[in-house]
């Protein structure tokens, strides 16, 4: 009797699990399900465009969203776990700017086919470009940038600083009590995106090829000394060792019943909605954007670069379908959609011109066109990227440690500590 | 079940060679039964545990002795304990051992001491005893990362409450410097952590007869005499399970440091360390060899307790 009740029950889970198997690869019939893997990006754009697509497809594919954790490390976790295991369920997959390298040289990523490259490169930013290729070919496809600016409060500040020295001169004067500067120096990511703007800013930068160091001596050497100046300045955040984006747009925005001890940020635009929402008569109207300071006088600086850039995953079982996926979404239409609802930059520069975009940055869209026109990628064409940022993080944190006035210390464990990465040796 | 399985642990060496030469055989077909009996129940946990858990320590090994790097999936291939080198040969592996070894042996003196305490009061309560012991395990059922949020947000400049406190100066930064981030850590641990031992040693507590404190205090002895010599000695055992257990989860401690400093300030512990080779890096190779040697340091903390302190094990328990 009982011997029955189990082959009945193991029948009936048989043929669950092969129904459940056998559905995504057989059906002739009915649209296929894409599986996109990208953090839940708030203002519920992504969503939004995707729906889109899947009606525009005429049935061919249908999105799903499988949601990631906010944070790029965690989300990073997750996707490496499941493409390290040969998951085909994922088809679309949204990754931070520096994975391209370590993504596509592991094997993970379909490479994009020639008709959709013409698809979906046209009028895209030279610097996005440059995050989505891996060994001159195209392994992603840019949904949307990012790039930080330079916020000054106008009622302290009557025209921005162009340099940082300019800049950390200017808050000493107006005093610890308004004139501090917020930043990014918190050991994580960020720091690295500090160090590399200011490295390239300098006019070098820190790898030359793949394998191949550069930090050229005297200009890495300025690049330290300012953000050694920086943190030993009183113009610093007094958390500069621990500050990350929301800390300095915390310092920016300051406490609610008392003057803001702030009057600089290098900060993403999503600090002005944030400002409007939480200081919108104090703070807000006083906001100015400027570009990210240069390290010389003269010399424009390499502003940082983000966003997302939508891989294909090499174990999709869908990559035509996937494909075609993403050249919907990429389309002009929903690049304006995804910057309406979520203050996000689109990749594409002609976008620019649409007066969409200066409802979303009003009166600073040139800023951030002309900021992402000049960026600098972090050298995240090393497929050991992260090897490369724990080796920064290393050698540059914390960041009162550069002695302004003699950076070499610093600059011999920076070169050491990448050449080290770079070669991949040893712990970091 | 347990009296049917001859071979105990404690058991003297030279009985078990009799046997195994089959001398005097006492094996009756029942005894026989019944062995097999055991052996088939044991089976499936055995096998369950074999899969769950020697199988990926084994896996870990060979590992360790492999070059494997996830983004370079066409490097790989045997390479001895060439990984083990490195990790050995890395100040930041004695530098992040250090560290390990500064968090476990501090917070478990504190945890020891303030477990201490809580027992004594838990096991001398007159009322309210469920309300007590339920209160004070509490911190133990918050999962290690939320508490560990909890006192980051507690502490951090921006959002916490600690700054606003009299004497603490409002701009402090606690996650600015080694010291005070130890601090924070160390007390994150403690906090979580005390009710555990606390637990252990009041199950202690509760086995040691009361008419010894009578026939101690009818002597005359002091409430500080009975602690020490009764208290002390008939709660040893209980005493170094509970330190064997604590240091031994001390020393893996990962969530409150990753979630407060991510090993800046030099907080870093080995089990982040391992986690920025594997996860981060993707290196198994170089990650499963640091995995591998904590696996043997945890070993080895064992060893020294079983083996040098005297904690019973428990299938030795009592002959303690």
């Amino acid at each position: 009797m009982s011997g029955r009740i189990l082959i009945t029950i193991a029948t009936i889970a048989l043929a669950v699990g092969v129904s459940a198997c056998g559905g995504e690869d057989t059906s002739t019939s009915g649209p296929v399900t894409l599986n996109w893997f990208i953090f839940n990006e708030p203002s519920g754009g992504p969503q939004k465009i995707a729906d889109r697509c899947s009606k525009q497809s005429g049935g061919k594919y249908e999105i799903n969203f499988e949601f990631l954790p906010a944070q790029a490390d965690q989300q990073r976790e997750q996707l490496v776990r499941r493409l390290g295991a040969k998951d085909a369920s994922l088809d679309l997959l949204g990754l931070d700017v520096v994975w391209t390298g370590e993504f596509a040289n592991a094997g993970w990523l379909a490479p994009v086919p020639a008709s959709t490259e013409r698809a979906v490169t046209a009028n895209v930013f030279d610097s996005v470009l440059q995050t989505a290729r891996f060994e001159d070919r195209l392994y992603t496809i840019p949904i949307w940038s990012n790039t930080q600016l330079l916020w000054y409060r106008k009622d302290r500040v009557r025209t921005p600083p162009k340099t940082w020295d300019e800049m950390i001169d200017i808050g000493e004067k107006l005093g610890p009590t308004r004139g501090r500067i917020q930043v990014q120096a918190n050991r994580y990511e960020g720091v690295v995106v500090l160090v590399n703007q200011l490295i390239e800013s300098a006019g070098t930068s820190i790898l030359a090829g793949p394998k191949t160091v550069k930090l050229d001596k005297a200009p890495t050497e300025k690049a330290l000394a300012i953000i050694g100046r920086l943190s030993n300045s009183t113009a610093a955040a007094s958390n500069i060792t621990t500050s990350t984006e929301d800390t300095a747009r915390l310092g920016f925005e300051g406490p609610a019943n008392g003057p803001s001890d702030s009057s600089f940020m290098i900060n993403y635009p999503f600090v002005y909605p944030s400002a409007k929402t939480n200081r919108p008569k104090t703070v807000f109207p006083n906001m100015g954007a400027a570009q990210f300071p240069a390290v010389e006088a003269g010399k424009p600086s390499k502003p940082p670069i983000g966003g997302i850039n939508i891989g294909v995953s090499s174990y999709s079982k869908h990559k035509a379908e996937a494909f075609a996926a993403t050249e919907c979404l990429v389309k002009p239409d929903n690049q304006l959609e995804i910057a309406t609802a979520g203050g996000l930059p689109p990749v594409r520069e002609d976008l620019y011109d649409q007066p969409e975009i200066d409802k979303v940055y009003p009166g600073f869209a040139d800023e951030i066109r002309r900021a992402i026109k000049n960026a600098a990628p972090r050298p995240s064409e090393s497929p050991a990227y992260q090897d490369l940022s724990l080796a920064i993080q290393r050698a540059v944190h914390p960041t009162t440690k550069i002695d302004p006035k003699n950076p070499e210390p610093t600059y011999d464990t920076l070169r050491d500590n990448v050449e080290k990465a770079v070669k991949r040796e040893g712990l970091l | 079940m347990s009296t049917a399985v001859p071979t105990q642990v404690g058991e003297p060496a030279g009985r078990r060679a009799q046997r195994k030469r089959g001398g005097p055989t006492q094996t009756t077909d029942r005894t026989k039964a019944e062995r097999k009996l055991a052996l088939m129940l044991c089976a499936p946990a055995v096998i369950a545990m074999l899969l769950v858990t020697v199988y990926p320590i084994l896996y870990a090994i060979v590992l360790s002795m492999q070059k494997v790097d996830l983004r370079f999936p066409e490097e790989s291939g045997f390479v001895g304990l060439s990984n083990y080198g490195a990790v050995l040969s890395s100040p930041l592996w004695w530098q992040d051992l250090f560290n390990t070894s500064l968090v476990t042996v501090t917070s478990v003196a504190i945890e020891l001491v303030l477990g201490m305490a809580l027992a004594l009061v838990m096991h001398r309560a007159l009322f309210a005893r469920g309300t007590i012991r339920t209160a004070v395990l509490i911190p133990y059922g918050i999962v290690t990362v939320v508490a560990a949020f909890a006192w980051f947000f507690a502490f951090d400049p921006s959002s916490g409450f600690v700054n606003n406190l009299p004497l603490i100066p409002d701009e402090k930064a606690w996650f600015g410097n080694r010291q005070d981030a130890f601090t924070v850590i160390i007390l994150t641990e403690v906090w979580k952590t005390t009710p555990f031992m606390a637990l252990l040693l009041l199950a202690g507590l509760a086995t040691i007869d009361e008419g010894l404190y009578e026939a101690a205090r009818v002597d005359g002895a002091s409430a500080w005499q009975r602690f020490w010599r009764i208290t002390v000695p008939l709660l040893k055992p209980a005493l170094l399970v509970a330190l064997l257990f604590r240091t031994l989860d001390a020393f893996r401690v990962f969530d409150s440091i990753f979630i407060m400093t991510r090993g800046s300030q030099d907080t870093e512990s080995v089990s982040i360390l391992g986690y920025n080779q594997l996860i981060s890096r993707l290196n198994l190779g170089l990650g499963s060899a640091v995995s591998v040697l904590i696996f043997i340091l945890v070993l080895l903390i064992a060893f020294v307790f079983v083996r040098f302190l005297g904690t019973a094990v428990p299938s030795q328990g009592d002959k303690k």
